[in-house]
């Protein structure tokens, strides 16, 4: 029994030890998708990259909130945007049980709140400030809503916490949510056609900067803690008094187990880096122009061979 | 006739005092009037009565899943299910696994397919099973048509041995039979995001979770045929086994089983078009294939596109329904004795070449092979224009948001408030008055009881919006739903058509509704209750044309004898009889709407489902448990009014 223990023991090393130089493990490496464009079109593009490296790659459509429990046990192996706002809750508490870690932090800095298009400012020339939003409340009225103000919001598995946000606040506004982000662009873009007033949940980087020009709304400053803890913010006795965090990070998360069965691809997640303005182009490639994602990311890939040629050497 | 002759007559029951059920629903309505001055411990169910069955289900389901270690059982069979579906994929669309040999020319599985239709239902069957695949592949939607058929092909047959062998288990053991039911039908309705979150969860996220979902919401329907089957063989026919000497492994495979045949069969058409329709749906949980690529399109408001795929689906499901009721009917072939060999088995003989032979074309024709993007006939950015277009148009535009301002404000949001301000005692004795007068004491307290189970686990404000919804919907449905299927029932020449449109229609799998009343409506309750109403119009379409037309022909001869003109006819004699069978339909309908009211929190609402799709986001185990329990329980709280008037009625008027 014991000389069978030491061989399987030091068979075992020897495999790891190999592992740690060798070649990426053929298995294929799972990236997940979920239901905002950027994010499909990167992990296409990141995707293609692997592949040009020699991995197998597949593609597994997630839910954007429960993928961190995928990928602390291994069923994904990364996951290319983090949103700070958005997801950095779930993402800490899967980084307090362990099996996921924080790879990289992309340059794009990443905020989402409630936001509005420059005609809306016309008809309420008090904002960004909230309290002149809550003060105009009335300008966003819908059948729906009756007397109180429209908040779309964005699809429920978002958790965005807005109707906490409205309760703590006193704001005279209904959240609606919509059922996906495209519904949002086709509200915006019929209130454009007659200059209604709107506001709705909106991030960047994203291609509607560019279509749309407009602002966030000005929230009391978030600090941490306030989502959690009464005692923080304006309001002494509400959680959720404040805005989201102005200057979010956007990061990459990967399974704890991807640096010992896909070394090289390690490597090269830990030198993706994006910007702004390229997530932002990814956008408007599948937005815009209705491109299919995978041809959105080829031609990304083909556009920018200076950006991503050096991460792979 | 001696049965019909008085057919009104009450059924009297033992212990049933008919004024309780007036009694309960005066009470029901003074609690309503006396609403504005109820404490609000009458109104709602208080905070403190309200018990944390989420926080214990969620210990329950830790307990099982990392106390017990179920959780390594659950990934061990996904394991199994994976090798499969890993294997079929291959096959199908040349995902890189075991074997390695795919993906098979489309050119062959077209081939195949064609003569399987003829096999089973000759030309036509044989145009229409390659004609589908022909379509698929030249619209460019093979490859993901096959992510969708690989799941099927191994959630179908698991779907059906569990199913089977459950079935042969409630014919066996009436103890077993009696747990069987009420659970079969908990779990034909509950809504299916409670089926998708536990089996991410135990059977790790993509097509394996997608794949345990599928057979689990596929299996009921086998159970139940099967049972019914193996009930309805003739004596006789066991005898003869008996008097042959079989064993009762001899008797159950060569006697009991091939006399069900029929019963047998027409589960195994149920499990196919169920796995097809949830295949579908699991695209929530990460399923590839079409209903991954509909979610996708939807998602970023690609109408035509969505509207491509939308054909698709429906084209396979029609085969996949047309082809598995052709074998329903098919009787097995006899060959006389010292036919030979290849004669028997011609047909798999010609299938097995063209299969091969394709297979070989298929290296040196690429086409053949399959089509790349570029080949394909796709119009879906052109149809994509035409519907934005036709939307954009003033008159429809003007339209549509007219109906919209009109039903949202004066009709949707008022009756939605109604609903809300009833106190919760209001409706549930509303209930137990309805149950009472249809069952006594032990449908009052059922129908009653589910719904006061609803009140205290505290989501009753978002329950009452669901059911506002599925009623809201269900009404507009019986409005369109009713005349027309009265309408068809009366003209031969219409009746047939419009039944063989409702046939077709409940095949289409759920999802496919959603498309048009988010083209009409956008995004709001309208189009919810847009969708719920196709969904549910077709049941009440196609069992009032059956209730009608199966009125005995006796019953308005004497009605024509006695000279009744034809609108009596119709309210006096035909209406009346077919009564209990138009509440099937509604009840059909009910569920239906219920179904399809937790499938629509895709387009944005603010009940149950959407707590329930909340839930997909986290790993909230138990609180998903509760929510789906309570669309359950109010479903089957209606189920079981309505089937029981139904029966009471069908015996108190002699009907079958």
């Amino acid at each position: 029994m014991t000389t069978l223990r030491t061989f399987t023991a030091a068979a075992l090393l020897a495999s790891s030890a190999t592992f740690a130089f060798a070649e990426d493990s053929t298995d294929p490496i799972t990236i997940p998708i979920h239901n905002w464009s950027s994010q499909i079109v990167m992990s296409h593009v990141v995707g293609k990259i692997l592949e040009a490296q020699g991995n197998s790659v597949e593609f597994v459509t997630t839910d954007s909130q429960a993928v961190y429990e995928s990928v602390r046990l291994g069923d994904v192996t990364m996951e290319l945007e983090v949103w700070e706002g958005a997801f950095g809750a779930s993402f800490r508490a899967a980084m307090e049980q362990g099996g996921i870690e924080d790879v990289a932090t992309h340059n794009a800095v990443t905020r989402e709140d409630w936001w509005y298009p420059m005609w809306t400012k016309e008809a309420c020339p008090g904002l960004p400030d909230w309290n002149a939003l809550n003060a105009c409340a009335a300008l966003f009225a819908t059948p729906e809503t009756g007397t109180k103000g429209r908040f779309l919001g964005g699809p429920v598995d978002w958790l965005k916490h807005d109707a906490e946000k409205v309760e703590a606040l006193g704001l005279n506004f209904q959240v609606v949510n919509a059922g996906s982000a495209a519904a949002i662009w086709a509200e915006l873009a019929a209130a454009e056609k007659t200059k209604t007033p709107i506001v709705v949940f909106n991030w960047t980087p994203n291609f509607a900067e560019a279509v749309w020009p407009g602002e966030f709304v000005n929230f009391p400053e978030w600090v941490e803690g306030c989502d959690t803890d009464p005692a923080v913010g304006p309001i002494p006795d509400k959680t959720y008094d404040c805005g989201n965090p102005a200057n979010g990070y956007l990061k990459i998360a990967a399974w704890d187990g991807m640096k010992d069965k896909w070394p090289a691809a390690y490597a090269t997640l830990q030198q993706v880096n994006f910007t702004n303005a390229q997530i932002a182009e990814m956008a408007k490639f599948v937005d815009i122009d209705e491109m299919e994602a995978e041809d959105a990311a080829q031609a990304w890939l083909d556009a920018n061979e200076a950006v991503w040629k050096p991460w792979i050497e | 006739m001696a049965d019909t002759a008085v057919p009104l007559a009450k059924v009297e029951r033992a212990g049933f005092v008919p004024g309780v059920a007036y009694a309960l629903l005066a009470v029901a309505v003074l609690l309503a009037i006396a609403r504005p001055w109820l404490p609000e411990v009458l109104v709602r169910v208080p905070d403190w009565m309200i018990l944390p069955y989420e926080g214990w289900f969620q210990w329950f389901f830790d307990f099982l899943k990392d106390d017990l270690g179920l959780i390594h059982v659950t990934r061990a069979i996904s394991a199994v299910l994976e090798w499969f579906l890993d294997a079929t994929a291959n096959l199908l669309y040349g995902k890189s696994r075991w074997p390695n040999i795919g993906p098979i020319p489309w050119t062959a599985i077209a081939a195949v397919a064609a003569v399987i239709g003829y096999g089973l239902g000759g030309w036509r069957l044989a145009l229409l099973a390659g004609g589908t695949s022909v379509w698929v592949s030249l619209i460019g939607q093979w490859d993901l048509a096959m992510q969708t058929l690989s799941v099927i092909a191994v959630a179908a047959p698991a779907a059906f041995m569990i199913g089977l062998s459950l079935g042969i288990l409630a014919w066996k053991s009436s103890r077993f039979e009696a747990i069987m039911r009420p659970t079969l039908a908990v779990l034909q309705t509950l809504p299916f995001f409670t089926y998708l979150l536990p089996a991410v969860i135990f059977f790790k996220v993509g097509p394996t979770a997608g794949c345990v979902a599928t057979i689990v919401y596929a299996i009921p329907p086998m159970v139940l045929m099967t049972t019914l089957g193996l009930k309805k063989v003739p004596p006789e026919v066991v005898e003869a086994g008996l008097m042959s000497g079989s064993t009762r492994w001899q008797m159950l495979r060569h006697v009991y089983l091939p006399a069900a045949r029929t019963e047998i069969l027409v589960g195994v058409n149920q499990v196919i078009m169920l796995s097809l329709a949830m295949v579908v749906l699991t695209a929530f949980i990460g399923m590839p294939g079409l209903g991954a690529k509909l979610l996708a399109l939807m998602n970023s408001l690609k109408l035509g596109r969505s509207f491509e795929i939308g054909v698709t689906i429906v084209l396979i499901a029609i085969t996949l329904d047309r082809l598995s009721k052709a074998w329903i009917v098919k009787q097995p072939q006899h060959f006389m004795r010292g036919t030979p060999w290849w004669r028997r088995n011609q047909l798999l003989l010609v299938g097995i070449g063209l299969f091969i032979g394709l297979i070989i074309v298929a290296q040196f024709v690429q086409v053949a092979d399959q089509l790349t993007r570029g080949q394909d006939l796709s119009m879906g950015s052109e149809i994509d224009d035409i519907i934005r277009g036709a939307l954009a148009n003033p008159t429809v535009d003007a339209a549509t948001s007219w109906l919209r301002q009109v039903m949202i404000t004066y009709i949707l949001i008022p009756f939605r408030n109604a609903v809300l301000w009833l106190p919760s005692l209001s409706i549930i004795l509303c209930l137990a008055a309805a149950g009472y007068a249809v069952g006594g004491r032990r449908s009052a307290l059922l129908a009653g009881g589910f719904f006061a189970i609803v009140a205290l686990t505290g989501w009753w404000d978002r329950a009452m919006i669901t059911v506002y919804a599925v009623f809201s919907a269900v009404i507009i449905a019986m409005l369109i739903g009713l005349p027309l299927g009265i309408l068809a029932a009366r003209n031969k020449k219409w009746s047939e058509p419009i039944l063989l449109v409702c046939d077709t229609a409940q095949t289409f799998p759920s999802f496919i509704y959603l498309i048009p009343a988010i083209m009409l409506f956008g995004v709001n309750d309208l189009s919810v209750i847009f969708a719920i109403v196709i969904f549910a119009t077709v049941p009440l379409m196609r069992y009032t044309i059956e209730g009608i037309r199966n009125v005995p022909a006796e019953l308005i001869e004497a009605a024509e004898m006695s000279g009744a003109s034809r609108s009596q006819k119709l309210w006096k004699v035909q209406i009346p009889l077919a009564l209990p069978t138009m509440a099937i339909g509604f009840n059909q309908a009910i569920m239906f709407a219920f179904f399809m009211v937790i499938i629509a929190a895709f387009i944005g609402t603010q009940d149950l489902g959407q707590e329930l799709q909340k839930t997909l986001a986290g790993n909230q185990l138990g609180k998903n448990l509760v929510l789906g329990m309570c669309v359950a329980l109010m479903a089957l709280s209606f189920d079981h009014i309505i089937m029981r008037w139904s029966e009471t009625r069908r015996k108190a008027l002699g009907v079958a």
